[in-house]
């Protein structure tokens, strides 16, 4: 069953990336440094210009401006989080929330505690893996968010935080297909089911994560030296 | 003792007409970096159709007038300023520079259409007897609509605080200030908000025309370029995107203007230039600390 | 393309010579002194918009308060003239040191700045120096009423109806000269530096280059010629005005520019060309029987040359965006060949 097929183009990055997401699990979008798997991302959202198809659960949404294709369900978590710093957590939520949609704040707090204990906290003056978890929670927030792009979630953070990142991730995977991009790969290693490799902006390899991580040998040609001790 | 208060009353009254002109400003710079130079345009047009519908009702009585003349300036500049989005900034919005020439272009016609069609030279506002009476302020006698110009000033920093920090438009313009992009990618119409902060500005910038009006008790063309300039002293001073700052920014810049004007014509002007130039030689992104 | 232009210097050159009459175009005959003064006025502003073009079009700088410079020339000459008496070319002389000295000092220093605050910055600054102007210091820029030269404050030549035509090849000479400075300036490779710089200052940073030093390099250079064409205009108004130190001014010069065509040197000096003539003609034309019969409704917009160039203005940057110039390029490109 197909969720998400992205087809991106042409652009300085990508050159002719394809491929599918199934529904309902962690896909991991791998690769080296600077091969584009942000822009990828962004690409699906519309945020940077590209040609090709991108469809969701059969709908192109390839034409729809950025706000229209998160409206049908697309959630982005950013690299840098992008929270915003001038207002407060509280506000950061709220303004997440979407009009038709159930919010699930329970859910929210349940997974971030803290969030709820610094609401009328300034966004700006949390830490980074505080700030990660606004970043979690505004995408988790909107009960009809289908399908989750996450970029980088545990850069940066020390063990203990990306451990609660782990914990949170999962628990999406509960209610929502995630794509995620990774760097750490005992992270991805953990998380994800299935792979899809970007090399020099092309996609070099898709299939079962286990393919990957058990064969020192394909891993270390297709992520470098790092992906071989990795397991 | 007394000279210093009435300078530092009619610098306050001062700073308010740059306030009303500077927070529209500094939100439309802030959230949709469009440098809008027709803000001039938005002031003059609708001050003098404020003007121009306070003629038309003659029999009514001069305080009335005047009323009628603020309402009428409030929303043409609205409406104006919601035109000039919809039809000339929106289909450049990956344009920077075409969306400030545009900006440019439309101020120039505008405003020569507006002296072809009533003339360069000054023209009386007709002012109700209160305001134009002083008021005793800390021993200095004070022309009440200095009062009146910072009241209503005041009272606009007020509604647009209230109307940043707790609404939902307001929540997304702060957010779109800062970072237009994420907002979007929260399924956000930002363009909806554009219109709107546009509408504001130009809802702000008609005040400021028929309150500048009253101040001067006289209605010229010319009067919204030159304040423009100056008000766009008080955005960068202040920080691009923040009213408080505009609010901070106006009232030093008018006090100083006001003050150094009163020894030596034209010293003020200058003395708020050079302090531009100070300002954005330590700090380029001006007090507030908000980088372009 | 060469041959081209080198028949037009003729034909503009020899001009004074021609007894013929345009009508409609121009009123009077093509070498009577008004036609002359237009035509020399054309050429000013089309040398004018020149220089602007140099910092905006090709370094990529926006800058609000490039009529300070023109202002300068105009002003400076004008005071050594007509206040101090001094001889013309000790007066030039002066203009010339002030014309590099002041856009060096006030160049470092907005500069230091990019985009819009340095827009700003640089529209204070010419604010600034038209409050100066307008506050008449010592008396010496005659304020609100401007300076004019006096008949003695001229070599004989300079002077008068009849003499309107060495004016005019002044101003002639005045285009071709600042033209061809701008041409070399624009091919030479500081002149490459500046395209690179309008296009990724960080890559110009990159290749171990300063974009700071090339700027501000520019910056003089267009500021110093801009006082140039001052000088001229002052010589052909025959005194100094306080308008052009205004920021209508300066945002009348994006006007030209932005008409003839950004980044295109012969498209500026046609922009500026073309709204001299315009604004001077527009003027006639509202005087005309035929208009000032029209009902206001009509009258007032036609009889307002800044309105009928500012709706120009807009719809050329909504749906030309490369102005007259890049229009024209599109339509007879190859005849027209590639030189900027």
């Amino acid at each position: 069953m197909r969720d998400l097929n992205v087809y991106i183009g042409e652009s300085h990055i990508l050159q002719g990336v394809s491929f599918g997401v199934r529904r309902g699990g962690i896909t991991g979008l791998l690769g080296r440094n600077g091969v584009g798997k942000t822009t990828t991302l962004r690409g699906i959202l519309g945020l940077v210009p590209r040609t090709g198809a991108v469809v969701l659960d059969g709908e192109e949404t390839s034409k729809l401006p950025v706000h229209e294709v998160v409206r049908r369900g697309v959630a982005y978590v950013p690299e840098d989080r992008d929270v915003f710093s001038g207002l407060t957590v509280e506000e950061n939520l709220t303004l997440a929330e979407r009009a038709g949609s159930q919010h699930r704040y329970d859910l929210v707090y349940e997974l971030f505690p803290e969030l709820k204990q610094r609401a009328a906290q300034q966004a700006g003056t949390l830490s980074g893996g505080q700030q990660q978890m606004v970043a979690l929670a505004r995408a988790l927030l909107n009960a009809d968010n289908r399908i989750l792009l996450v970029d980088e979630p545990t850069k940066g953070l020390a063990p203990l935080v990306v451990r609660h990142v782990v914990d949170a991730l999962r628990r999406a995977a509960e209610v929502a297909t995630i794509l995620l991009v990774e760097q750490n790969l005992s992270v991805a290693h953990k998380l994800v089911h299935d792979v899809v490799v970007l090399d020099q902006g092309r996609v070099s390899f898709t299939g079962d994560v286990e393919q990957l991580m058990g064969d020192p040998a394909l891993a270390r040609k297709h992520l470098g030296l790092a992906a071989a001790g990795s397991h | 003792m007394t000279t210093i208060a009435l300078l530092l009353i009619t610098g306050l009254g001062l700073g308010a007409l740059y306030f009303l002109i500077a927070a529209g400003l500094s939100l439309i710079w802030g959230l949709m970096r469009v440098l809008n130079f027709a803000h001039g345009a938005f002031f003059t047009v609708a001050a003098y159709a404020g003007w121009s519908a306070a003629n038309a009702a003659g029999g009514a009585p001069v305080g009335v007038r005047w009323l009628i003349a603020v309402l009428v300036a409030v929303i043409v500049g609205a409406v104006f300023a919601t035109l000039t989005e919809v039809l000339l900034i929106r289909p450049l919005y990956a344009r920077h520079v075409g969306q400030v020439l545009v900006t440019v272009g439309l101020s120039l016609a505008t405003i020569s259409l507006v002296q072809g069609g009533f003339g360069s030279d000054p023209q009386t506002f007709a002012l109700p007897s209160w305001m134009t009476a002083t008021t005793n302020v800390i021993g200095a006698n004070v022309p009440n609509t200095r009062l009146l110009v910072i009241a209503v000033a005041a009272l606009v920093f007020a509604l647009l605080l209230f109307f940043l920090r707790r609404t939902r438009f307001g929540l997304i313009v702060r957010a779109g200030v800062e970072n237009r992009a994420m907002v979007q990618a929260l399924g956000i119409d930002v363009q909806r908000a554009f219109t709107l902060v546009f509408a504001i500005g130009g809802a702000a910038a008609g005040l400021a025309g028929m309150l500048a009006a009253t101040y001067y008790g006289t209605i010229d063309p010319g009067r919204g370029t030159s304040m423009l300039i100056f008000a766009f002293i008080v955005v960068i001073i202040g920080g691009l995107g923040s009213v408080t700052g505009s609010a901070v920014a106006a009232i030093v810049v008018g006090v100083i203007q006001q003050f150094l004007n009163y020894y030596a014509t034209g010293i003020g002007d200058f003395s708020v230039v050079l302090l531009l130039a100070i300002v954005l030689l330590f700090r380029p992104g001006g007090f507030s600390g908000t980088t372009t | 393309m060469a041959i081209g232009v080198a028949v037009a210097i003729v034909v503009f050159a020899a001009l004074p010579f021609a007894g013929i009459t345009i009508p409609g175009i121009f009123d009077g005959p093509l070498n009577g002194p008004g036609t002359l003064n237009l035509l020399g006025l054309c050429f000013v502003f089309g040398a004018l918009a020149l220089t602007y073009d140099l910092v905006f079009g090709y370094v990529g700088l926006l800058s609000f308060g490039h009529a300070l410079y023109f202002a300068t020339g105009v002003y400076v000459t004008a005071i050594a003239l007509a206040r101090w008496h001094w001889s013309l070319p000790a007066a030039l002389a002066l203009t010339a040191v002030v014309s590099v000295l002041l856009p060096l000092a006030l160049g470092a220093i907005c500069l230091r700045m990019r985009d819009i605050p340095f827009a700003m910055v640089t529209l204070a600054f010419a604010q600034a120096g038209s409050i100066l102007v307008m506050q008449n210091p010592f008396g010496l820029t005659g304020g609100e009423e401007g300076l004019a030269l006096g008949g003695d404050t001229l070599p004989a030549a300079l002077v008068g109806v009849v003499n309107t035509r060495n004016v005019y090849w002044m101003a002639l000479v005045l285009l071709i000269v600042v033209y061809a400075i701008a041409w070399r300036a624009v091919n030479s490779p500081p002149g490459r530096v500046w395209q690179a710089i309008r296009e990724n200052e960080r890559r110009v940073n990159v290749l171990g280059l300063n974009p700071y030093l090339y700027k501000l390099g520019a910056f003089v250079l267009s500021a110093f010629l801009a006082s140039a064409t001052g000088v001229v205009y002052l010589l052909l108004q025959g005194g100094a005005n306080p308008q052009v130190t205004t920021a209508d001014f300066t945002l009348a010069l994006l006007v030209m520019v932005v008409l003839g065509g950004v980044g295109t040197l012969w498209g500026a000096v046609l922009g500026g060309v073309l709204y001299e003539y315009l604004d001077f003609r527009l003027i006639a034309l509202a005087n005309t029987t035929g208009v000032k019969d029209l009902p206001a409704l009509l009258r007032v917009p036609l009889s307002e040359p800044l309105f009928l160039l500012g709706v120009l203005f807009i719809v050329l940057v909504l749906f030309v965006p490369g102005g007259l110039g890049g229009a024209l390029r599109r339509r007879f490109g190859a005849a027209l060949g590639g030189s900027p």
